[in-house]
């Protein structure tokens, strides 16, 4: 195997191994199956990864990939299916496990101890000793070696992690993974934190992994980074393998459709008429930037019109949601609601001027769970329920009630606490807070994540009643489908710019996917991409 | 049982060929009618007033005695009534006896006595809120975690009023105020009014006013809180105010009790009002609480003392009866909320 070592750009390293070369891959996964409480996360999983291959996974948010990263990792054990890992069953049952068998994964936080050295990180939970005691000289000159086959010798190994930028970080993570003598490296999105030339480095590594016989797991939204370094494709849709080992070359066209090509196994809504009144212009947004989050975001929002945000995790779209929320503070731009300024940067703000938020993650940011109900609901209104400071119970519950009801929350008991809820009917109590308070703009952000089909059902028909009630609706979800279906207008962000701002009607799952995937399509789509890419 | 519904609830799709999955939803019981919890409690105080009778057939239960428990408890009841809104709140406050200790003093200093009782009452009283809302504002506005605050507050205040009184014991010459808060009305110490009236004032104030109901929910999860449009560092700075409040009303209770304000006053009080708090069934990691929790905490040490002292013991054993009662308090409370908190 020839692998070019000034050339960081390796074609396609594992590609003149061909499948049956090697005779049996070194991981074989079939019908793996993972449920989670509401939600089928992995429903049949197949994977096969060669001896010194570099695999990349390709699949959207929601497909699969996280979890069986997890599965591979030990963190999660499948409900079914079988793997082999050298052609032998074996049992990923715990982290360590997997560290054993020689399958070490990179997240995408990084999991390292920013208060220990690099040598520490390096053999963290593995540490290099003698009778109890710990051998810190061995440990440090492994972890100098590690980092000079990396190519990074200049990193000492007595270097506090916390101090190392992210892409040394990452090297830090990785000489960990070959302090395990890994077999099989798996990298999630590991380009998303560094510069191009990191990028190079990266890569100029990963190749000569592969060419050292390592097989490389490499999971990247960016299909020209699958081009320059991937051998072979396996892309994930709803759980399933919907492709595996198709050549990396293989035309982007056709990598998306097998990544949208979807499955009559999701309810998604139908398109209704809109209830958008054009004269009535509830929300606008100006210029809205947030030094490295997003930058000069603009849009309006009319009486009764939902406008959709679509873009990868990442993209910056709960961070927008956020910044109008008034939870963020703006670094440029502004918020109106009906023509008046709002604060920068103030919650009460917005609530005041009829901003609701119902946030990503419902149970840290959104829910009292230990707490009833009614509780929940009046949380953001107590003013509106008092005299004098008390609070006026009776009338809390009957309100509560009411829109529990109208909500069809079940069940409609406003005593209950909220954690006992399913994850939809948690979703709807977080609505229902500022329905109490008759907003007049709501911002959902990912509403449907963990929730079942049948809720999501809905709450899409809850947020077409709000729309037809002269709500202005902003929703930002991961599933391209969903903003599709819901949105009269959707918004297509990707590192946090916005490429595209169009009426749903003129979009497709496809376009969607190809402006957040590659910023290329965006060049005709909306004219407003300066870089197809970094 | 209140509510059976465990039928699935899908409207989903006739079109939808995938089974719906598992609905997650169980019935559920809104609350116990009793609280078991409480109930037990009381249980114990119970259990306790009977081995005080038992040791103690002719001094324990009488009116006098009674009547000394209660004027007792009096003041670290007060403060651990400001314990339970801090925590509740999720935050812990170290520097109560310390509030004390100075709020009794500069209450007692022969210039504030020149002005008369009211003056004094004033006095307590300002100072103790002063204390507690510098501990809320660097909380909320300083951002330092409140451990560490309230241990700054609990190093300088009683160190502030060594200084103070020269670490003599000041003694109340005014008779105005020793005659009052020494009195009884309706044949009942005016401590113990003041106890009463702290705890009804209290109660309302958590579980009947949106203050209270926002302490919750500043406790149960600050972020939540905040995205609902809550203040949450004023309200954090006010709780703290409260809790200074309440130990400047105890320093108040402390002084007509001991007629007298000094340094060493409120020592421990941090100790024993965490512990009441904690017994009385208040989460120490906040959002759920209970303030009649909190009183029958602070009467089970306080008959626990009774029963030690009427029977001439050692208070060695003292504590480690009281080190019990706390595992034993905590351990049934994690119980109880492993059963009730099933996550979703």
């Amino acid at each position: 195997m020839t692998a070019g070592a000034d050339d960081p750009v390796l074609a396609h390293p594992g590609q003149d191994v061909g499948p049956d070369d090697l005779g049996q891959p070194l991981l074989r996964m079939t019908g793996i199956v993972k449920e989670f409480p509401g939600v089928r996360a992995l429903d049949g999983v197949e994977l096969s990864v060669l001896p010194g291959e570099v695999h990349c996974l390709l699949g959207q948010n929601g497909a699969g990939k996280s979890t069986l990263i997890k599965v591979l990792a030990g963190a999660h054990r499948p409900d079914h299916g079988e793997i082999l890992w050298r052609g032998e069953p074996a049992v990923l049952a715990s982290p360590v496990a997997a560290l054993r068998l020689g399958i070490a994964t990179m997240y995408q936080e990084l999991d390292l101890v920013p208060g220990l050295s690099v040598a520490e990180n390096v053999f963290l939970g593995h540490e290099r000793s003698r009778f109890g005691f710990s051998r810190r000289g061995a440990a440090r000159a492994e972890a100098a070696a590690l980092m000079r086959r990396l190519g990074h010798a200049e990193i000492p190994p007595e270097r506090e992690v916390g101090l190392l930028s992210a892409a040394g970080q990452q090297l830090v993570s990785m000489a960990r993974a070959l302090a395990h003598d890994a077999r099989l490296i798996v990298m999630d999105e590991p380009t998303a934190a560094l510069a191009s030339d990191e990028v190079d480095n990266l890569f100029r590594i990963v190749g000569e992994l592969a060419a050292d016989g390592v097989s490389v797991v490499y999971i990247s939204h960016r299909l020209e980074e699958i081009r320059r370094i991937g051998s072979r494709v396996t892309v994930l849709k709803d759980g399933r393998t919907v492709a595996s080992g198709l050549p990396a070359g293989t035309p982007t066209g056709e990598l998306v459709n097998l990544m949208s090509g979807r499955q009559v196994s999701t309810v998604f809504p139908v398109r209704e008429e809109s209830a958008a009144d054009e004269r009535v212009e509830v929300l606008k947004v100006e210029g809205l930037t947030r030094a490295g989050e997003f930058a000069d975001v603009s849009f309006t929002v009319h009486a009764g019109e939902v406008l959709g945000i679509a873009g990868l995790v990442g993209a910056g779209r709960s961070e927008i949601l956020e910044t109008v929320f008034g939870a963020r503070r703006p670094d440029a731009g502004t918020v109106s609601v009906d023509g008046v300024r709002l604060k920068p940067g103030s919650v009460s703000a917005a609530v005041k001027a009829g901003i609701g938020l119902a946030p990503e993650e419902r149970k840290s940011q959104g829910l009292l769970l230990d707490l009833p109900v009614a509780h929940n609901v009046t949380l953001a209104s107590l003013g509106t329920y008092s005299t004098a400071g008390f609070t006026d119970r009776a009338r809390e519950m009957a309100d509560s009630r009411a829109v529990l009801e109208k909500l069809e929350l079940r069940p409609a008991d406003p005593r209950r606490l909220v954690g006992t809820f399913s994850g939809g009917n948690q979703q709807k109590a977080v609505v229902a807070r500022w329905l109490v308070r008759g907003c007049r703009v709501l911002l959902l952000d990912e509403p449907t994540r963990g929730v079942d089909v049948g809720a999501r059902a809905e709450l899409y028909r809850l947020v077409h009643e709000l729309a037809a009630d002269g709500v202005a609706v902003v929703l930002v979800s991961s599933e391209v489908p969903e903003v599709l279906g819901l949105a009269d207008r959707v918004l297509v962000l990707r590192e946090g710019e916005v490429l595209a701002d169009r009426p749903a009607a003129e979009l497709t799952e496809a376009d969607v996917l190809d402006i957040v995937m590659e910023g290329s399509a965006a060049t005709e789509l909306a004219g407003v991409a300066e870089e197809a890419s970094s | 049982m209140t509510s059976k519904s465990s039928t699935p609830v899908l409207a989903t799709g006739t079109d939808d060929p995938t089974p719906p999955p598992r609905q997650r939803e169980r019935p559920r019981r809104g609350g116990f009618p009793v609280d078991v919890r409480l109930a037990g409690l009381v249980g114990v105080l119970l259990l306790l007033c009977l081995v005080g009778y038992i040791t103690r057939p002719d001094g324990f239960l009488t009116e006098a005695n009674i009547s000394t428990m209660l004027r007792l408890a009096a003041a670290i009841g007060v403060v651990s009534v400001g314990m339970t809104f801090v925590i509740i709140s999720g935050g812990i406050d170290l520097s109560v006896g310390s509030i004390v200790a100075l709020s009794s003093v500069w209450m007692t200093t022969l210039a504030t006595q020149s002005y008369g009782p009211v003056v004094m009452v004033l006095c307590g009283l300002l100072v103790g809120l002063a204390c507690g809302l510098v501990n809320g504002l660097l909380i909320s506005y300083g951002k330092i975690v409140p451990f560490i605050a309230t241990l700054a507050m609990y190093a300088s205040a009683r160190g502030l009023a060594e200084r103070l009184s020269g670490r003599r014991t000041q003694v109340v010459s005014e008779t105005g105020f020793t005659t009052f808060f020494r009195g009884a009305f309706l044949g009942i110490p005016v401590l113990i009014w003041m106890l009463a009236l702290v705890f009804a004032v209290g109660w309302v104030l958590l579980n009947r006013t949106n203050f209270g109901r926002r302490t919750l929910a500043v406790g149960g999860n600050a972020e939540a809180a905040r995205l609902a449009g809550i203040d949450v560092k004023r309200h954090t700075a006010l709780v703290y105010g409260i809790a200074g409040l309440c130990c400047g009303i105890a320093a108040i209770m402390v002084v007509a009790r001991t007629t007298s304000g000094a340094s060493t006053n409120g020592l421990f009080y941090e100790l024993d009002a965490i512990a009441a708090v904690v017994i009385g069934g208040t989460l120490l990691t906040g959002g759920r609480g209970s303030l009649i929790g909190t009183l029958v905490g602070v009467l089970i040490f306080t008959v626990l003392n009774s029963i030690f002292t009427q029977n001439n013991l050692d208070t060695d054993i003292q504590n480690i009866a009281k080190g019990v009662i706390i595992v034993a308090a905590v351990l049934l409370q994690s119980t109880k909320l492993r059963r009730r908190i099933r996550k979703t």
